[in-house]
C-alpha cells in the first residue's frame, strides 16, 4: 500500500519534471503562443459572429495579446529547434529569417492599427478580423508545414 | 531456320508498327466539335470573373508572391515541382504574341476542356484540364471574355524541365486515354440543386481533387479515395482529407466550411496555410451561394477515412 503511494508520487514528480522541461523548449513555447493567438482571434470571432455581445475590454485584450506575442514570436526559433515536439515550422524559416520576422511584424502592425482606433461594434470587429486574418495566411503559406 | 526467324521478327515488327499506329490513333489530340464554341453570344464579364476565381488561374499563372492587382497579371508563375519534373506555367495574359490574346474561343476552349494546345499538341496535366473538362461552354466563353480584359504581359516563361520519357508529349495521349474523363467523380443519389452546383464547382473549375485526391504511380487518381488527401505531391507535408471522414475537418459543419473558405479561419481559429492560402483568397471572391454549394457537396461525398 505504502509502496503504491510512493511509486505514484515518484511517477507524478517525474511527469511534472518532464512537462516542465518540455514547456521551456522553444518548440513548446511557440506552439503555446500560437494557441494564445488562436484564443485571441476566437474572442474576436465570437463577437464578430454575434455569439457574444460586443465588449470593448475584451476586444482591447485580444488585440493586445496579438501585438505582444507577434513582437517576440520569431525569437522562439533558435538554431537547433528546427524539428521535434511535432513542430510544424517549415525549414524555410531558417533560410529566410528576415522575411519571417517581417511577416510577424505585419501582424503586429495590423493589430496595433486596430488598437489605435478600436473597433466600436460587431461589424467593425468583423472587419478587423479580415484586416488581421490575411497576415496569418501570408505567413503560414510559406512558413508552416501541415503534417 | 533463319527464314523462320526472319519471318517471326518481321511479324513482330509489323505488329509493333500496327500497335504504335493504333496507339497514335486512339490517343491523338481530340478537339471538341467546333459547334460547341459557336452561338455563345457576348460573354458575361462579371460572371467570367467568378469563373476565373473558381478556376484558380491566378494561383499558378501570376508571378509567385503576387498580391492585390498583380494577381491579375497572368505572365507565368512559380515553378511547380512534381515527381515528373518541374513545370513552368506559361504566360496566359491577353498579350497577342507572348500570351493567348490572339486565340479563338475554340482554341481556348479545347485547351481548357481537352488539353489540346493551339498547335494541336497534347498539354501537360499540370494544367488541370482533367477537371476543367466538366466546364460548360458558357462558363468557358465568359471566362475567356474576362481574361481578355486583364493586362497584357510580354514575359516568356521557361520551358518545362522534364526527364525522358515525360518530355515526350506523345506519352500524354496514353495518359489522357487512361485518365481524362468528363464523367462525375462520384455518383450522388438524390442530390439537391445546391449539391449539384457544388459538384460542378469542386469537380470542374475548382479542380479541388487535383491536390486533395491521392494518385497512383502513373499519376491517375486512386479509385475510391476521391478527396481523401495524401502526401503533398509538391514536396513536404501532406494534403488533408476533405471528405466527411476526415480527421481534421470531418466534424466541421457546412457553416464552418463556408467561414473557412471566406475568411481563412478554421472553427478553432487556426488559419489557412500552404498552397491553400492562394486557393482561399480565390474562394473568397465567389458568391456566398457558391461557397455554400461547395460546403454542401463536401458533406455529400462518400466518407473516406
Amino acid at each position: 500500500m505504502k509502496l503504491k503511494v510512493v511509486l505514484s508520487a515518484v511517477t507524478a514528480i517525474c511527469l511534472g519534471v518532464s512537462a516542465a522541461i518540455a514547456a521551456g523548449e522553444p518548440q513548446a513555447v511557440r506552439q503555446d503562443e500560437m494557441k494564445k493567438v488562436g484564443g485571441a482571434l476566437g474572442a474576436l470571432g465570437a463577437i464578430a459572429k454575434g455569439e457574444k455581445p460586443y465588449d470593448a475590454a475584451a476586444v482591447t485584450a485580444a488585440l493586445t495579446t496579438l501585438v505582444e506575442i507577434s513582437k517576440t514570436f520569431p525569437d522562439h526559433f533558435p538554431a537547433g529547434s528546427e524539428t521535434g515536439m511535432d513542430s510544424e515550422a517549415a525549414p524555410a524559416i531558417w533560410q529566410n529569417m528576415d522575411d519571417f520576422k517581417a511577416k510577424s511584424a505585419k501582424l503586429t502592425a495590423a493589430a496595433e492599427a486596430q488598437l489605435a482606433s478600436l473597433p466600436a461594434d460587431q461589424a467593425a470587429v468583423g472587419a478587423a478580423m479580415k484586416a488581421i486574418g490575411g497576415t496569418c495566411g501570408d505567413c503560414h503559406q510559406t512558413y508552416r508545414l501541415k503534417k | 531456320m533463319t527464314s523462320t526467324w526472319m519471318r517471326g521478327l518481321g511479324a513482330i515488327a509489323a505488329l509493333g508498327v500496327a500497335g504504335f499506329g493504333t496507339f497514335l490513333f486512339v490517343t491523338a489530340p481530340d478537339r471538341q466539335a467546333p459547334s460547341v464554341w459557336t452561338d455563345l453570344g457576348e460573354p458575361d464579364l462579371a460572371h467570367g470573373r467568378e469563373v476565373f476565381f473558381a478556376g484558380g488561374c491566378t494561383s499558378c499563372h501570376a508571378p509567385a508572391g503576387a498580391t492585390g492587382d498583380a494577381r491579375l497579371v497572368l505572365s507565368g508563375g512559380a515553378p511547380l515541382k512534381s515527381d515528373f519534373g518541374t513545370f513552368h506555367a506559361p504566360n496566359i495574359s491577353s498579350h497577342p504574341q507572348a500570351g493567348i490574346g490572339a486565340w479563338t474561343l475554340a482554341e481556348f476552349g479545347d485547351a481548357m476542356t481537352r488539353g489540346v494546345g493551339r498547335g494541336g499538341e497534347h498539354l501537360y496535366p499540370s494544367f488541370p484540364y482533367g477537371s476543367y473538362a466538366r466546364m460548360t461552354p458558357r462558363d468557358i466563353n465568359d471566362l475567356y471574355g474576362f481574361m481578355k480584359t486583364l493586362p497584357a504581359s510580354d514575359a516568356v516563361a521557361p520551358a518545362h524541365e522534364l526527364a525522358f520519357p515525360f518530355n515526350q508529349r506523345l506519352v500524354l495521349g496514353g495518359w489522357k486515354f487512361l485518365y481524362v474523363t468528363d464523367a462525375p467523380r462520384v455518383e450522388l443519389a438524390d442530390a439537391s440543386d445546391m449539391v449539384k452546383r457544388g459538384q460542378y464547382l469542386v469537380e470542374g473549375p475548382g479542380h479541388c481533387g487535383e491536390c486533395h485526391t491521392p494518385r497512383n504511380a502513373l499519376g491517375g487518381f486512386e479509385s475510391g479515395r476521391w478527396l481523401a488527401g495524401g502526401p503533398n505531391p509538391e514536396g513536404e507535408g501532406s494534403i488533408p482529407n476533405i471528405t466527411p471522414g476526415s480527421k481534421s475537418m470531418g466534424s466541421w459543419s457546412e457553416g464552418d466550411i463556408v467561414t473557412y473558405l471566406e475568411s481563412g479561419f478554421t472553427p478553432d481559429y487556426d488559419s489557412v496555410g500552404g498552397s491553400m492560402v492562394e486557393v482561399q483568397k480565390n474562394m473568397a471572391e465567389l458568391t456566398a451561394a457558391d461557397r455554400e454549394a461547395i460546403a454542401a457537396y463536401l458533406k455529400a461525398v462518400p466518407s473516406v477515412e
